[in-house]
């Protein structure tokens, strides 16, 4: 009886059909098209159902409204790197971990989730460090309320949870043996990964289904024919201009989708990079330095790329920049040269298409997800701040709430969290 | 020849032909009144020889005349250890600690610092003009640190305050390594005050006739000891000691320790200043305040981007500063830390003073920079918008009335 009351509440719950609800009067930045200036954006179930100029968008009759005058609208930021919530990939027994999951290391109740909120990030990847030439399969996190990690992750078409895979080289992932000594042992041993990848590959294929002629399971082995299939994206940090050539180099050889991240070199390459169709996921750091390898490094990357036509967002590569501060890279880019509407795309839709999920998220159209900010202000400017931020239709941060405010600006209790065991981060995330 | 010093020669040849120059701006703060509109700052061999609204002041013929949208006072970093640690993080850039002993007040920025660190004219071209700069926090007493201008061919003349402070950290950051002394709070502050002990006696043995004095050497003086001639000139008060300290329980202990001894305290990071408010503005001590957009991690974890806003209501004098950063970015960028405290519950004008004419005060050199006013040093910075916009560049840096970056960031 119990039992049988609970199928019924839940069943009831999943075709509830909540009332709209709309939120009238913001300029609102859809990044699919052009600014609208008083606009409305209309949302139920989670979903977007409408959006538009305000004499354009038909409000239903039973829709809960929300007078959004004076405030700015825009897609829920996408943050295509980071390493919120203290998780760890690879330990330090071998170079390549192509079987290690960030997914079983997560800490939901981790201070950052609640800071990234308060930035108004909504999705982010998140990563293990770079201290290895493959350091483990990332997770793409919608920053959902949740008790567990399964209630912050995406799941695909063909029922599989949306992550990348980790790589890098250059001087991070460098060390003492097993690990590699210089930048061509380095990419000896990605190839030669690859190419054992290719071989277990082919094992499966021949078996063509047939399990008495399957090679034995390998967890190392399966996570690379994802990344040789295309269904799992590299995500590989480099800064160097040889470094990025060899990814590149790497990529072309075993035809994978890679993602260029820091890039600090990039500007010197870009043109190679367009070449290649390769995506950028950008950090822009308050100066040069700090690293040998980042010694060149410049805020008009941005506006190069964008120049040279390559695709990029802006990461954060938390907790080298604050979560609460990947809105701000955008108004440095327009600083150094880069285009207003090339900046915000590459805060919200080009981190989603870098991310493979710009279906879903990435910007204001019907049928997309409920994922968005508002702000007091303009996106670009210093003094806006983030008021609210909404996933899936549930309003997650208000910043008029003293418990949500905690999190936007700082105080006691804002960041006691537990310690991050992977040891590395905080060192080699950048 | 290499573009830079082109353009140095450039400017060199053009401050030649006119020793005197004009920058007008449509809005001028002066940082010593209100902000004149359609302002004018001519500056004659070095110094600014007049200021105020362009209908009243008048430009001599021949004058170079700089236009901006914004002028400000040349900025001042009121903490930093730009010139000491470089942009390249290697060992052979970075001088901004030395670890073999906990206290090490003899040690002198002026020796370590390199006037051709890439950072310094990196910093210049965002506005800074004047550095408080000097060892890194990480030890008891890591050295005394020195006020530079962001120009100069050299550490001698770059510095305009020589010697400025005495570091010293408290608290989890200047614990010593591997079972060696300091390993606890009560033991570091139980050094320092023994440190102090011992150079009172230095001293007063130094005052004695050399008659009484036991450990007078021929001249009639005990044996120079550079390490308590250091800590003497704190005792003496002819220089600050710099506390670096975020726990509040760390600040707290420096103002005990500087009432023991009647010491001059700067207090430096001060995360938990807010805890305290009224202990810090009873000791009557000034903070140089952590970062803005420093990361909340280890003793900094309380910190708070409205702290600046805090220690203003409160009346407590305070500066902002870059600090040190041991990574990336290598070092921060002084008028976006203040901007971010303007976004967090500063004024525009009280964000900026803590920049300027304030972080001057509590280095004690307001009498040369820090505001435009005539015979003050003539230091500016030229924008094209509000200075706290990221999307505003700046277009110009003015020191000593010589043009240092016309470049647009």
């Amino acid at each position: 009886m119990k039992r049988l009351a609970l199928v019924w509440l839940c069943g009831a719950l999943a075709f509830a059909q909540p009332k709209p609800v709309a939120l009238t009067g913001a300029h609102i930045i859809p990044i699919a098209g052009a600014e609208i200036d008083r606009g409305t954006l209309v949302i139920q179930n989670g979903k977007i159902i409408a959006v538009g100029p305000a004499n354009a968008v038909a409000i239903p009759r039973d829709t809960t409204r929300i007078d959004a005058s004076g405030k700015v609208i825009m897609p829920g930021l996408v943050d295509s790197h980071s390493h919120i919530a203290a998780g760890g990939g690879a330990d330090s027994s071998a170079p390549l971990q192509p079987d290690v999951r960030i997914l079983d290391s997560i800490n939901v109740r981790d201070s950052r989730i609640k800071k990234a909120r308060a930035g108004g990030l909504t999705t982010v990847n998140i990563m293990p460090g770079s201290g290895h030439l493959l350091s483990g399969q990332t997770l793409y996190v919608k920053l959902r309320a949740a008790e567990t990690i399964d209630d912050m992750l995406i799941k695909l078409p063909d029922g599989r949870i949306a992550g990348g895979m980790k790589m890098a080289n250059g001087t991070n992932s460098r060390r003492q043996p097993p690990f590699p000594g210089t930048r061509a042992k380095s990419a000896a041993l990605v190839r030669e990964m690859y190419v054992k990848a290719q071989d277990y590959q082919k094992k499966v294929a021949d078996a063509a289904g047939d399990p008495s002629k399957m090679p034995p399971r390998d967890l190392v082995m399966e996570g690379l024919v994802e990344v040789l299939e295309g269904k799992r994206v590299v995500h590989h940090h480099t800064h160097r201009h040889d470094d990025i050539m060899t990814v590149l180099r790497l990529a072309r050889e075993f035809h994978i989708n890679v993602v260029l991240h820091h890039a600090s070199d990039a500007w010197m390459v870009a043109d190679e990079i367009a070449a290649a169709k390769v995506p950028v996921s950008l950090i822009l750091i308050d100066s040069p330095g700090g690293k040998e390898e980042a010694k060149d490094l410049r805020l008009e990357t941005a506006a190069i790329l964008e120049k040279a036509g390559v695709k990029f967002g802006f990461h954060t590569d938390d907790p080298i920049i604050d979560s609460r501060l990947l809105i701000r890279e955008a108004g440095l880019a327009v600083r150094a040269g880069l285009s207003r509407p090339t900046a915000l795309r590459a805060l919200t839709l080009s981190n989603a298409e870098i991310l493979g999920l710009e279906d879903r998220i990435g910007s204001l159209e019907p049928g997309k997800d409920a994922d968005f900010i508002v702000l007091s202000g303009d996106p670009l400017s210093n003094y806006s701040h983030v008021l609210e931020t909404w996933v899936e239709g549930a309003k997650l941060f208000d910043r008029s709430k003293p418990e949500d405010r905690l999190y936007a600006v700082g105080g006691p209790g804002a960041s006691r969290d537990q310690e991050d065991i992977s040891g590395e981060i905080a060192e080699e995330a950048f | 020849m290499r573009p830079a010093l082109l353009t140095l020669l450039a400017f060199t040849a053009a401050s030649a032909l006119a020793a005197q120059v004009a920058v007008r701006g449509d809005t001028v703060y002066t940082m010593a009144g209100p902000p004149i509109h359609d302002g004018v700052v001519v500056m004659r061999d070095g110094k600014i020889e007049s200021v105020g609204p362009a209908a009243q002041v008048k430009i001599p013929a021949g004058c170079r005349v700089v236009q901006a949208k914004v002028v400000t006072p040349g900025l001042i970093d009121a903490h930093t250890a730009v010139g000491l640690t470089g942009y390249l993080n290697q060992p052979q850039d970075q001088e901004q600690l030395e670890k073999s002993a906990p206290i090490q007040p003899e040690l002198r920025a002026i020796d370590s610092y390199d006037p051709d660190e890439p950072l310094i004219a990196y910093v210049r071209s965002f506005g800074v003009t004047t550095m408080h700069t000097g060892h890194a926090p990480g030890a008891l007493i890591s050295g005394q640190t020195m006020i530079v201008k962001t120009r100069g061919k050299t550490a001698d003349q770059a510095a305009i305050v020589p010697a400025a402070m005495v570091a010293a950290t408290l608290g989890e950051e200047s614990l010593g390594e591997q079972n060696k002394s300091p390993g606890t709070r009560a033991k570091q502050i139980s050094m320092l005050r023994d440190e102090f002990i011992k150079a009172k006696e230095y001293l007063a043995k130094q005052e004695k006739p050399a008659a009484d004095n036991k450990d007078a050497g021929n001249k009639g003086k005990p044996a120079r000891d550079l390490r308590l001639e250091a800590v003497g000139r704190i005792l003496k008060g002819e220089m600050p000691l710099l506390v670096t300290a975020e726990r509040d329980r760390d600040i707290v202990s420096a103002i005990r320790l500087g009432k023991e001894f009647n010491l001059r305290i700067v207090l430096d990071g001060a995360a938990d200043a807010p805890f305290i408010l009224d202990r810090i503005k009873e000791s009557g001590y000034p903070v140089i305040l952590h970062p803005t957009m420093k990361r909340a991690f280890g003793p900094a974890e309380n910190l708070s981007f409205e702290t600046a806003s805090k220690l203003q209501t409160a009346g407590i004098p305070y500066a902002l500063q870059t600090s040190f950063e041991g990574y990336v970015p290598k070092t921060r960028v002084l008028v976006w830390e203040a901007a971010w405290a303007a976004a967090n519950g500063l004024t525009f004008e009280q964000a900026l003073a803590s920049i300027t004419i304030n972080a001057a005060r509590l280095l004690g050199i307001e009498k040369r920079v820090g505001s435009l006013e005539a015979a003050k040093d003539g230091d500016l910075a030229l924008y094209d918008g509000d200075p706290f916009e990221y999307t505003s560049h700046c277009t110009g840096v003015f020191i000593d009335g010589q043009q240092v970056s016309d470049a647009v960031r």
